[in-house]
Formats: structure tokens, sequence, C-alpha cells
């Protein structure tokens, strides 16, 4: 470079002004933006074949109503992660602590103060988020190590909690609780279990339908940008911090209202250490890897997967049916879940080696 | 003279025994094209980390429309007019670029807290959208996820980001880096066709650039200011020269 490039240079001299936001003649308004954008929370025809199909399973498949029941409640439980590790990129090992919390709380409601089933999910809800408020603190540092190992933490130390309360949650025994109301006054939880798989599908697709509303608005839209970077999230004006307590505490009250379910389904109030173990927190992430996350209804589609493999595979063979679903995940993740559901694309040369 | 938007006061930073940034005082004035030169590691990109607030300073203060932000957390200083662009593209991988900006846009606006109503809805936010993403010729890859984008894009879309913001303050680093000789200009363009009334502070290492942009340009070597002025006693500094383009040079 010579020196001659720097002296020779006259001073920039202002140009008129346009202000990209306020509109100028040589750039009219167009509408790909706005139609783009009012497409972009359009329901898919699949998403009414998934509502169909749902509905018509109460019809259809009454002999498996305990197992779609849990199914569906797992389904709520996965979406509520998938808020927290889909959308806004938290890893959590310890989701359960949420489930559990809304199972114990509305056990513990049903026995004590009422046992009406809809305000026990209601209470349920409110001391879960309760909770997800609290711990949402424990999850803003650090990194995701960190965050795995916090969430593993709390939900340990509820597991013990509940252990050694006993006084008050059964302990290892569990809450074996009153029988609950019918619900809405009318309608009797059934033995086989028809009014409370209708209820949990009810619950399931109204939590479904709050959930799409938050992601798809500004608020669930920010979620994903301060997944994807931070700093840049920061740097346009999103209180980072904030929006990661909002988005953890209401997932924390989705999972409560799945432990609600559990704790409900059978008619009696019923809650056991089970709901807050290790075994679930993995579970549900399993699903939700299983299914996918990121979307909304990859836990939809993981809970009934996972279910549907444990209940065939533990048929065929009953204390080994973990191996094949460890090695089902294996395939899934070094295969990939795209290729694995496009069995046409298995011979075609996919590498360019 | 015009009024001082943003002014440092003896602005330091250290990282353990480097001082990255030593005893700035910097004053950037409503409507200024100025320039922020100086050697690769003369900490221009560390000061503007401390401007907003990436970083926090070790000593010194800042302000902004006269007022104390030196400990303000970042995200209320964007709100407040400061906004910057990354000499390395952070953007929202996921995102597509009519996301980015809409979600830029509604915050901007206030509303990026509504968790109901779905993300541009709002007919405002929608054509502001559309306005920018033609201006950055974003429109044909506006529904493309950012990951996929071509590196000129993604840089476009990195300043168009920033942009949305309606700065009052914009600090720019090195807002071309990597962008091809040919585009770099058209790039300018959109900066230089901001309202007169912001204020740009911009860090470029190409002088042909620098010297057609800016009206006021700061040397910055070994973290502290060595030099000060407008455009053409700067260009004719026979220290800055030898500094910046290597001693020798005559």
């Amino acid at each position: 470079m010579s020196d001659s490039r720097v002296a020779d240079r006259a001073p920039g001299r202002p140009k008129p002004a346009r202000d990209p936001l306020k509109g100028s003649t040589d750039v009219p308004v167009g509408q790909g933006a706005v139609i783009s954008l009012r497409s972009q929370a359009r329901w898919r025809w699949w998403e009414f074949a998934l509502a169909v199909a749902a509905a018509a399973s109460w019809f259809l498949l009454p002999a498996h109503t305990p197992l779609l029941t849990e199914i569906a409640i797992l389904a709520l439980f996965a979406i509520s992660l998938d808020l927290v590790l889909g959308y806004a990129g938290i890893v959590s090992l310890g989701h359960t602590a949420f489930f559990g919390v809304g199972a114990y709380g509305a056990a513990l409601f049903a026995t004590h103060v009422m046992p009406d089933p809809l305000v026990g999910l209601v209470v349920a809800i409110a001391v879960s988020s309760v909770a997800g408020a609290l711990s949402s603190v424990l999850i803003m540092r650090g990194s995701d190590l960190t965050r795995l190992m916090v969430t593993l933490g709390l939900a340990l130390v509820l597991f013990e909690l509940a252990n050694k309360l006993d006084h008050i949650t059964g302990g290892a025994d569990g809450l074996q609780g009153a029988q609950m109301a019918p619900l809405l006054g009318s309608f009797e939880f059934d033995l086989q279990g028809r009014v409370a798989y209708a209820y949990c599908l009810v619950v399931l697709a109204v939590g479904v339908y709050f959930a799409r509303r938050v992601v798809k608005s500004p608020f669930g839209v920010s979620l994903q940008a301060l997944r994807d970077n931070r700093l840049r999230a920061a740097s346009i004006g999103l209180a980072v911090n904030a929006r990661l307590a909002a988005v953890y505490t209401v997932a924390a009250g989705l999972a409560g209202a799945a432990g609600a379910l559990s704790a409900q389904k059978t008619g009696f109030a019923f809650a056991s250490l089970d709901v807050l173990a290790f075994h679930q927190s993995a579970d549900v992430m399993l699903m939700l890897v299983i299914g996918g996350t990121g979307y909304l209804y990859g836990g939809i589609f993981g809970a009934i997967i996972f279910k549907l493999l444990q209940d065939l595979i533990s048929a065929w063979t009953p204390q080994y049916w973990t191996f094949w679903i460890g090695l089902f995940l294996i395939v899934l993740m070094l295969v990939g879940r795209e290729r694995l559901i496009r069995p046409w694309t298995w011979w075609r040369g996919g590498s360019t080696r | 003279m015009s009024a001082v938007v943003l002014e440092t006061k003896g602005l330091v930073k250290r990282f353990g025994g480097v001082t990255a940034t030593d005893n700035v005082s910097l004053r950037v004035e409503q409507g200024a094209r100025h320039a922020l030169i100086g050697p690769n590691g003369a900490g221009k990109t560390t000061l503007i980390n401390l401007l907003t607030g990436v970083l926090e300073p070790t000593a010194g203060s800042i302000a902004l429309l006269g007022e104390d932000i030196t400990t303000l957390a970042q995200h209320k200083r964007v709100r407040r007019g400061l906004v910057r662009t990354f000499q390395i593209n952070q953007l929202f991988n996921e995102l597509t670029p009519l996301q980015s900006l809409a979600l830029t846009v509604t915050n901007q606006r206030g509303a990026s807290t509504g968790w109901w109503r779905p993300l541009g809805r709002d007919a405002v936010v929608a054509e502001t959208c559309d306005r920018l993403l033609r201006q950055f010729r974003l429109d044909d890859v506006m529904d493309r996820k950012t990951v996929v984008l071509p590196y000129g894009k993604r840089r476009l879309l990195e300043i168009a980001i920033a942009i949305a913001c309606r700065p009052r303050v914009l600090l720019l680093d090195e807002p071309v880096a990597g962008v091809p000789e040919g585009e770099r200009q058209e790039i300018f363009e959109t900066i230089d066709a901001l309202p007169a009334d912001v204020s740009v502070l911009l860090i470029e290492h190409d002088m042909d650039l620098v010297f057609n942009f800016a009206r006021t340009v700061s040397v910055l070597v070994n973290g502290a200011v060595f030099a000060e002025g407008d455009v053409q006693s700067i260009s004719t500094d026979p220290r800055v020269k030898a500094v910046y383009l290597g001693e020798g040079h005559d």
C-alpha cells in the first residue's frame, strides 16, 4: 500500500438522509414479508390429522386406554421439556422435578383440601410454576454441563426430600389418597380409565394449543434467538435472563400439569417417589430426542414411539427391553432422524466422497 | 459544535497484566461519521465491547446522551439507542432473515414480550421488515434459515439487524470484513443513507472506505488514543502514517 492512498482522500460529504425505517421513494413497499409472516403460524393439515387421530383413539382403541393415557401424559411432559430444551436451548436432566411437584401437589391437594380434579390441576400448575420460577436462577449461569448437573441435582434433592418427609408424602410407600371427585361434577372416573383418558387428551390438547401460541409469538421466537446466540440477543435489546426465567416457569407449569394428570388418572389421588426418579428425567429427554426438538410435536411423536417400543419389546423380552431401546437410540443418533424416517434414501449414495 | 452523544472518560480495561484499553477519553458527536482506526491488537474491538456492555471497564466512565451507562446492562443500552454490529457475524442460525428482523423490529417497538399473537401480525412490523429486506437485498432469501445463507448475505443481515434496532449511535465493527471489493461500496451506501442525526462510530481497515466515509478519525495504538482529528489532518499526519503503515514510509 502506498502512502499516497492515505493522503489523497478528501473528507466524505454527508449525503441526503434516507431513513430505511420510514420508507422512501426508491424502495417500494411489497407484500412478500407480510404474506410470509402471516403464513408462519398457519395450522397445517397434519396438525388437524393428529387431533382427529387422538380423538379417534378414544373411540377405536378402548382396550388400550391405560397405555394411551400414559402416552398422553408423557407427551405433555415432553412438550414442556421441548420449550426449555428445544426452544430456549437449556439442557435439563432434572425436568421431572416439576412433574413430581405437580404430582405430589395434586395428590396432597386432593387428600387434604378438596378432591375436585380440575381445581387440583390448577393448583398443581401454580405450585410447579412457582417451583420453576424459583429454580430458574440456577440455570442462567454456566455451560451446558453446569446446567445438566444443576438440574439433575435439584431433582435428586426433591427425590430425597419426598423420601424423607414420609409423614407428608408417604415416603417410599407413596401417597395413597382420597377418591377423586367426578370430573366437572358429573363424569365419574371409571375403572377402565375412559374418562381419565378423555380428560388427559383434553388437557394435552389445551397444553399443545397454549404452547403453540407461545412458540409462534414474539416471545417464543425470541427464545430461539437467544438459544442460537445470546450475545446477539442481548445486542438487539432482549433481556436474556428474564426470558429464560419466564420460559422455565411456563415449562415447569406444563410439566406440573402432566404430573397432576398422572396423580389423578386412576380416580384415586396417588403419587409415589417414582415421579421424581432420575429415570423419569432421562426418559422424557429420550422421548423428546426420538421425536425431535424445537418443533413442538416431537414430544408427542417421541412419547408414542417410546411407549409403543417399550410395550412391544417388554411383551417379548420383559427384562431386557432397555437393551433394545438403547440400541435404537444409538442407531437413531448415528443415522439421523431425517434419514431413518425416509427408508427410500438408505441405499442412495449420500455423501460426496 | 454539535452535542456529544457518546462520551468516555479515562476508560481502562485490564486483562490480568495486559492493558487492552488505556485511559481512553472519546467523544462522539451527534450525527458524527467517526472512524476508529489502529493496527491489529490496538484494542478497537475491546473498546466497542466496553461501550456496549459486553465487558465491564476496570476504571473510567461511559455516558450516552448525557447519562452515565457505565454499569448498565447490555440490552438496556440498546433500548437507549446504542447499537452495534460484530466483526464476526453474530446471527440467529436457525431463524430466517425475516424472523430475525421481525423479532428485532417487534422488540424495537416494545412488543417482544407478547406471547399470544403470532410474530409479525402487526402490519407496521411486516412492512418495515419488507422494506429492510429489499434494502439489504435479502428478500430473495428471507425464508431460508440463516445458517445456510452465503457469507455475503449473512454479512448484510448482520448490518440489517442493527439498522432495524433504530440506532441513535451505531457502532460498526469492521462491517465489510470478508466482503468482496465490489459489494463493499453498497454496504457503505446503506450506512451513508442513515438519517443525519444518527451518529456512527466505525472500525475499519480499508483506508479508502474510512477516508471516504468519515469526517472525524481517532487512531488507537496499544489501547490508547494516539491521535485524533478530522480526516484531512489525520490522513496527512506523518506519525499516523508511521504507526499505521509501518516505519519506512515517507
